[in-house]
């Protein structure tokens, strides 16, 4: 048995702000990694991914980008050299190779069993991702056997999709990344798209995240939304780290051939039955832009921005007269389907009574229970707590949280 | 922003109520469970009239105030007898019903005033589906639009919102755009 007085699970950016935030505070501390350092963004993404946010804004604790393209995005191999060099610029003391398999309450222990040793800690701080499973309906029981299905952590490249059609199931920043890229490949694609919001990667002559940090929009804390339920939902944008195409909205996918279908409702009998809402979601999306870029348009007044261009309007979006709502499987256009679903913290280890009815994870600011905090979620504490940008922050509120605590029980 | 607006709006929508029961069912999820029910019976030709007097909800049995009768029938191009409107109509009668009751409270909740709603209802129905004709053809309608005309102290923009989330949350909304699974059975 290991003893350490606080354990991080999770070693990529909310687990190394992390340390670096107990380290400042000398609170002795290990971080278990199931991996090597980054290890999602090394292993679970595409090739062709970049961060949604620019090179600036990936500040971390004791961090800022001092490169000469601070408004490019990084690929992923270029998150996961800035997340190692950060790891040994702070000197983090990580087990990797890792894996949690229990955490158990002993007294006023935690228990962490791992693929490597036991490990007892007065405090455990959760930093394993919010994006650590693909969230898959469980209509996926229901498509034919013979279509190949893909979940977005094992997806990399159009090269590994076989010949023939593709739906891409969910229109967030995954699904219409990966519609994009397969369409251009060459393959006929669907995307089935339901609630999900359009957004411009740039907005007079601004990155749409210049915006949206310089507006405050992601210093928005907890307390100052009246439904964090629905604030934790939301999905996210439809971006992509590539600052040439100002859309990868359902215009644009359109333009390069990609048909629209509304929310996958149900398979049945080997057919896939669309939602008649598109138009709707479609609708929706068009006044959340709107009016978000309207709430940018009056700071920027307020404040009196110099030199910013004049407010842009977009065309709303265009959807076909009559969307398709059914595909028959049978008849052969599609071969291939992607969960674009959305993710999930994966906490199948925590032997703790601390879950909701839908089995999430209930925390106060990340405050999970006493001694045991939870990093890295969808506005955890801020609208930007699952940002990279947004660790720094969260990880010293709750290092204050945690050394007051452990304190309390030395003492 | 958690701004306590004053509301001034009285569309006759206890939004409060609605707020404190979103509350009371996140305690007890089973309360939220309903079923609602319609007992129907043939009079004569494709005469029939249901009554809706009771559902289950909240944990329990409820009877309505009085019982509620709805009667349909066909139109006389079909030869009936046009004693009532055609259960495609109801449906799309329901969907109107459904929307401006999501318009009103999402006015209410959103502090606009409506001076009056007004919506109508289309479906297309070929009705070569119905008589068999042609199996391409469905029997039931191959679309439908609403058109509203709103009167309210609110821009054009916001009146777009409400009705974009009416149809969000609107349950025959949901009923017509995505499957359900029907199971009819005989005693």
């Amino acid at each position: 048995m290991n003893h350490v007085s606080t354990l991080v699970i999770g070693a990529g950016q909310a687990g190394l702000a992390m340390s670096h935030a107990l380290r400042e505070r000398s609170e002795p501390h290990v971080l278990l990694e199931r991996g090597d350092v980054a290890n999602s963004w090394r292993t679970e993404r595409w090739d062709s991914l970049r961060l949604l946010t620019p090179n600036w804004q990936n500040r971390l604790p004791g961090y800022q980008y001092t490169g000469t393209n601070s408004d490019g995005f990084m690929s992923m191999p270029e998150v996961t050299k800035l997340l190692t060099g950060y790891a040994s610029a702070i000197s983090a003391e990580i087990e990797t190779g890792t894996s949690v398999l229990s955490v158990t309450r002993q007294g006023d222990f935690y228990e962490v069993s791992t693929n490597r040793g036991d490990w007892r800690c007065r405090s455990l701080v959760l930093a394993n991702g919010a994006c650590a499973r693909p969230v898959i309906p469980a209509v996926a029981a229901a498509l034919p056997a013979g279509i190949c299905q893909i979940a977005p952590n094992h997806y990399k490249s159009p090269d590994q999709v076989s010949r023939g059609g593709v739906l891409v199931v969910g229109a967030s920043a995954t699904g219409v990344q990966l519609a994009a890229e397969l369409r251009v490949a060459g393959h006929d694609v669907m995307l089935a798209a339901g609630q999900h919001i359009r957004m411009p990667r740039h907005y007079r002559g601004r990155d749409i995240q210049w915006w949206m940090d310089r507006s405050g929009t992601l210093s928005t804390t907890v307390d100052e939304v009246d439904d964090i339920e629905r604030a934790r939902g939301v999905p996210s944008l439809q971006l992509a780290g590539d600052g040439t195409e100002q859309f990868v909205d359902l215009n644009r996918l359109q333009v390069l051939g990609v048909e629209i279908v509304g929310r996958l409702s149900d398979i049945r009998n080997g057919t896939a039955l669309f939602s008649g809402s598109l138009a709707n979601a479609a609708a929706l999306s068009d006044l959340k832009m709107n009016r978000a870029l309207a709430s940018f348009d009056a700071w920027a007044d307020s404040i009196g921005v110099e030199g910013l261009p004049s407010p842009e309007c977009f065309a709303q979006t265009e959807l076909p007269r009559s969307p398709r709502l059914a595909l028959d499987f049978a008849k052969g256009r599609i071969s291939t389907v992607i969960w674009a679903t959305g993710y999930a913290p994966d906490f199948g280890w925590l032997d703790l009574p601390v879950f909701d009815r839908k089995g999430r994870i209930v925390h106060d600011k990340g405050v999970v229970a006493p001694g045991l905090y939870v990093l890295g979620l969808p506005f955890l504490r801020t609208r930007k707590s699952s940002l990279i940008d947004g660790a720094g922050a969260d990880a010293h509120a709750l290092a204050d949280h945690l050394l007051r605590f452990v304190r309390d029980r030395a003492a | 922003m958690n701004v306590q607006t004053i509301i001034n709006a009285n569309n006759g929508v206890d939004t409060q109520a609605l707020i404190n029961a979103r509350g009371a069912f996140e305690q007890m999820p089973e309360a939220a469970h309903f079923t609602f029910r319609s007992k129907a019976e043939w009079i004569e030709g494709t005469y029939s009239v249901n009554r809706i007097d009771g559902y289950f909800g909240l944990g329990q049995e409820h009877s309505r105030k009085r019982s509620f009768a709805i009667e349909s029938d066909h139109p006389e191009v079909f030869h009936a007898a046009d004693r009532a409107p055609s259960p495609p109509e109801i449906v799309l009668s329901a969907l109107a019903s459904c929307l401006i009751g999501g318009v009103a409270s999402v006015a209410q909740h959103r502090g606009i005033q409506l001076r009056s709603v007004r919506a109508k209802v289309e479906g297309d129905l070929d009705v070569k589906g119905i008589l068999g004709m042609d199996a391409e053809i469905r029997n039931g309608f191959s679309a439908i639009r609403v058109s509203f005309d709103i009167d309210a102290d609110a821009s054009a923009e916001d009146i777009a919102a409400i009705v974009a989330q009416s149809q969000k949350r609107s349950a025959v909304f949901d009923i017509l755009t995505n499957p359900t699974n029907v199971n009819v059975s005989v005693a």
